[in-house]
């Protein structure tokens, strides 16, 4: 899309963002001119009273109180009505409209997992309507994250064992970066996704294949590869990133740390997915979090049959 | 309560604190205040150097995306550690432990603080705690952030158990050092130096004092339930077993935010003296400033929910303290609109000091103006934990407290030392800080409002251009820090010996001491009969005139 954002701001691209940007602008042009005001005051005072001579001593002015005084009183008129369109925005950002179309969220290190109304699980990337309402209701299966979408201006921390929530309006067919912006350990930086919004009629179509659809097992694999974000850690041209690579893995001799060694047969491979740190490779950090074993029976076997045709 | 010690009687020398007494042990055990705030500085100025290097690591992982120098697991360690030591061991001790030791006592016409036994008790507990801090460290796998948020620090082994050990430890140091400032300034003040004849760097010590007092307990009880919850696994704060982790954060941060202005409020007291003297006028508004320490150090205790607009605590609370946080803001700015009010009609000398305050003014102003925006319920949404944020307190931080900090030392460094320095170098390290500070962290006001989250290690490459230059300002900000550092060394070997006052200022530690002060501070009990910022009595009020007060070394 044209929209690349203001000097400031990135693309605005939610029902909200507008009134989130235009509040912001007003207190950093607010901001602005009262700092230049000072500094310039400033300025002028080096210049104007600069010493001229070592003895020279001014006499002292009495302090004005009347200039405290206005000078607090102004500064509590503008912060009273900075706060209070800050409140209204705010109070926009936390109520979702009713009938908003809800999905489910599930974040754990370091994926983002969607569940839809209709029961499809879909890992990484998030696609939704574009303008209608959409509800985020969300928990984390281990640490905290927070699901941020900088061109919807909105944010949400994610919490085990509890339920928050978020909404927006995607104004604009695009796609969107996800960041989580919670520190939530090694990998934090890659747990990063996509919202992809569509006309209603394109997703409705998307969601009816989202579940793999028409897809191989090793096809469906490799998106959910891609989606459960394996490929930050797992290369898959053997290349060492932070666990081993897939590359030829099926059928080799693997060496544990624990002195063990095995083949690795379709057994292993789900083994190590669903628990990771039952044989760690010798040479690699128990770094797979356990997270994935929540992955639903046909996505695992789509992963193992992908990870076994990675030649 | 003086410090009992036999004064050895150099010939043709003048006998000060620094050569009284010269066995390592007089310095290790030593009961003098003066000494106590040098063994302070030594101790944190070797602090500041290792967060320092660690930050210009991760600037230097961050010039360009993907790896640069460290892998991950690595580089969160990296901007860890340089939180924890920068918060926890250099800057809430650093100005109240260094010039708040030194100076304080001085210019309230006192010997030494009120126990200085606990005074150096307070030092070596400091210690215990740095020794545990880097025992943590070589442990290794601490990269919670200094803000240690559960349950992934529940997660962590060992090195985190050192950790909040390490800081409970060193929070007992901050505590005894407020309780013993608070007495001192209560009780040992000089004949007539009433509260409305504090200098402002007293007042602020003072406001300091009594949130560290107040505020210190809390995070030892939070380090506390973690190490409990952690050893004994009763569920506090991990909700695998059934605690909370919004509760740890409410804990973390009622501490957290009021140590911000333990951090703050000192060097507003540094920005107030330097004003004064070097407009040789008396500070704006004394009483306003005097009291928005106060009030800050109040209203400081309400507002730590902002810190948590996005965390899942309630909308109402969120509201609240939003509130809260402009009504902080108000008193804040009262001391800036006095601070350039100071210089109208005065006399304003550019000296290296000055050049700080300067500085600060500009710097902490943005840092403050974006705090504000940050308050912002509707904004804060869009820009929590992000660059914004890292920018912000950076700006309040280091373009506040530590170039407040670096002000100070050069102002009252002829005082600690006997020894002045050269004033170009001085000038030149303060112009590289300036905008190596700026570079580095202006940029990062940018990518925070363009969606940069904080603590990543690697980054999407809409964001590298800014990246980099963020990283090339660290490298200026370096270059003036180092040459202050040089510039100290270079005065230590080779400075001109210091007059007793060679700015002119009209305090007790100008007016009353030598450079450097005798190990009693003063030859007899100083009477105070006119305000800090009096320079017009200073010069004229008691018949002597500026020449025989300006004039080297006075015997008195």
């Amino acid at each position: 899309m044209g929209d690349k954002g203001t000097f400031w701001m990135p693309q605005s691209a939610s029902t909200v963002s507008g009134e989130v940007d235009a509040l912001f602008y007003l207190t950093f042009w607010i901001s602005t001119v009262i700092f230049l005001m000072v500094v310039g005051a400033m300025a002028y005072f080096v210049i104007r009273y600069r010493r001229r001579s070592e003895s020279e001593v001014p006499v002292d002015e009495h302090d004005s109180r009347l200039f405290e005084y206005s000078t607090i009183g102004l500064s509590i008129v503008l912060v009273l009505i900075v706060f209070t369109w800050g409140f209204k925005v705010y109070l926009k950002l936390n109520v979702a409209p009713p009938g908003a179309y809800e999905v489910q969220v599930t974040a754990s290190q370091w994926k983002w997992d969607y569940t839809y109304p209709d029961g499809t699980v879909y890992a990484g990337d998030l696609h939704v309507p574009a303008n209608r309402p959409v509800r985020l209701v969300m928990n984390s299966m281990d640490v905290l994250h927070s699901f941020f979408v900088p061109q919807f201006r909105i944010k949400q921390d994610v919490v085990p064992n509890r339920y928050t929530s978020v909404w927006f309006e995607a104004s604009v067919t695009d796609t969107f970066d996800v960041f989580c912006t919670e520190y939530c350990g090694n990998q934090h930086s890659g747990m990063l996704g996509k919202v992809i919004a569509h006309p209603q009629e394109e997703f409705d179509l998307w969601l009816s294949e989202a579940g793999g659809g028409d897809l191989s097992p090793e096809e469906y694999g490799e998106r959910l590869f891609g989606q459960n974000n394996c490929n930050t850690c797992h290369s898959i041209d053997g290349t060492r990133i932070v666990g081993p690579s897939m590359q030829g893995l099926f059928g080799s001799q693997r060496q544990f740390a624990s002195g063990e060694s095995a083949v690795a047969d379709e057994n292993y491979l789900l083994n190590s997915i669903v628990a990771p740190a039952a044989q760690v490779v010798e040479g690699y950090p128990p770094a797979m979090p356990p997270s994935y074993g929540s992955l639903p029976q046909d996505q695992l076997n789509a992963l193992v049959a992908y990870i076994k045709s990675v030649q | 309560m003086s410090v009992a010690t036999a004064t050895t009687e150099i010939p043709g020398k003048q006998v000060t604190y620094l050569n009284h007494e010269k066995s390592i042990k007089s310095w290790l055990l030593t009961l003098d205040h003066k000494r106590i705030g040098l063994l302070y500085m030594s101790t944190i100025v070797v602090v500041f150097l290792a967060a320092g290097i660690l930050a210009l690591l991760v600037r230097i992982e961050l010039m360009s995306p993907g790896r640069t120098i460290v892998d991950a697991q690595t580089y969160n360690q990296f901007f860890s550690l340089h939180g924890i030591l920068m918060v926890f061991l250099f800057i809430v001790p650093s100005v109240p432990a260094i010039l708040g030791n030194f100076i304080m006592p001085i210019q309230l016409g006192a010997i030494d603080v009120a126990f200085p036994r606990l005074n150096l008790a307070s030092y070596y507990i400091y210690m215990v705690g740095g020794v545990l801090v880097v025992a943590a460290m070589l442990l290794g796998q601490i990269d919670t952030g200094w803000t240690f948020y559960t349950p992934y620090s529940s997660r962590l082994g060992a090195p985190i158990i050192f950790m909040t050990l390490a800081i409970f430890i060193a929070g007992f140091s901050s505590i005894l050092t407020g309780i013993n400032f608070i007495v001192t300034i209560h009780k040992m003040r000089a004949p007539g130096l009433t509260w409305n004849r504090l200098p402002l760097f007293v007042w602020s010590i003072y406001a300091t004092s009594i949130v560290q007092v107040l505020a210190t307990p809390v995070i030892g009880i939070t380090m506390l339930l973690l190490l409990l919850e952690k050893t004994l696994g009763i569920g506090i704060f991990d909700p695998a077993l059934g605690g909370d982790p919004i509760l740890f954060q409410h804990f973390f941060w009622f501490y957290s935010h009021p140590a911000v202005y333990i951090m703050i409020l000192p060097a507003f007291g540094i920005i107030s003296d330097l004003m004064g003297t070097f407009s040789r006028h008396e500070v704006m508004g004394y009483k306003f400033v005097a009291l928005s320490s106060v009030a800050i150090a109040f209203l400081g205790f309400l507002v730590w929910g902002h810190h948590m607009f996005v965390s899942g605590q309630s909308a109402v609370s969120s509201i609240v303290f939003s509130l809260i946080t402009y009504l902080i803001g108000i008193p804040t700015g009262v001391k800036v609109i006095n601070w350039v009010g100071t210089m109208y009609k005065g006399s304003v000398s550019l000296k290296t000091p000055m050049l700080y305050a300067l500085s600060f003014l500009f710097l902490f102003s943005i840092g403050g103006f974006t705090g504000v925006m940050l308050g912002v319920l509707g904004v804060d949404i869009h820009l929590h934990d992000t660059y914004f944020v890292v920018a912000h307190f950076h700006y309040v931080m280091m373009g506040g407290t530590v170039v407040a900090l670096i002000g100070g030392l050069h102002y009252w460094w002829p005082k600690i030392t006997g020894k002045m320095y050269n004033e170009t170098a001085g000038r030149i390290a303060c112009a590289l800080i300036f905008i190596g500070f700026n570079v580095t962290f202006f940029t990062q006001f940018v990518l925070g409002t363009k969606g940069m989250p904080r603590r990543y290690y690697d980054y999407q490459p809409q964001y590298a251009d800014l990246h980099a230059l963020s990283t090339y300002g660290s490298w200026i900000l370096a270059a003036g820090l180092f040459l202050v550092l040089f510039t100290f060394i270079h005065s230590l070997m080779r400075g001109a010996a210091a007059p007793s006052n060679p700015w002119g200022g009209a305090s007790l530690e100008w007016t009353h001491t030598s450079s450097p002060p005798s190990p009693h501070n003063f030859d007899e009990q100083p009477i105070v009969t006119h305000g800090p910022y009096d320079y017009h009595h200073y010069y004229h009020g008691d018949g002597q005139s500026a020449e025989a007060e300006l004039a080297p070394p006075s015997k008195a």
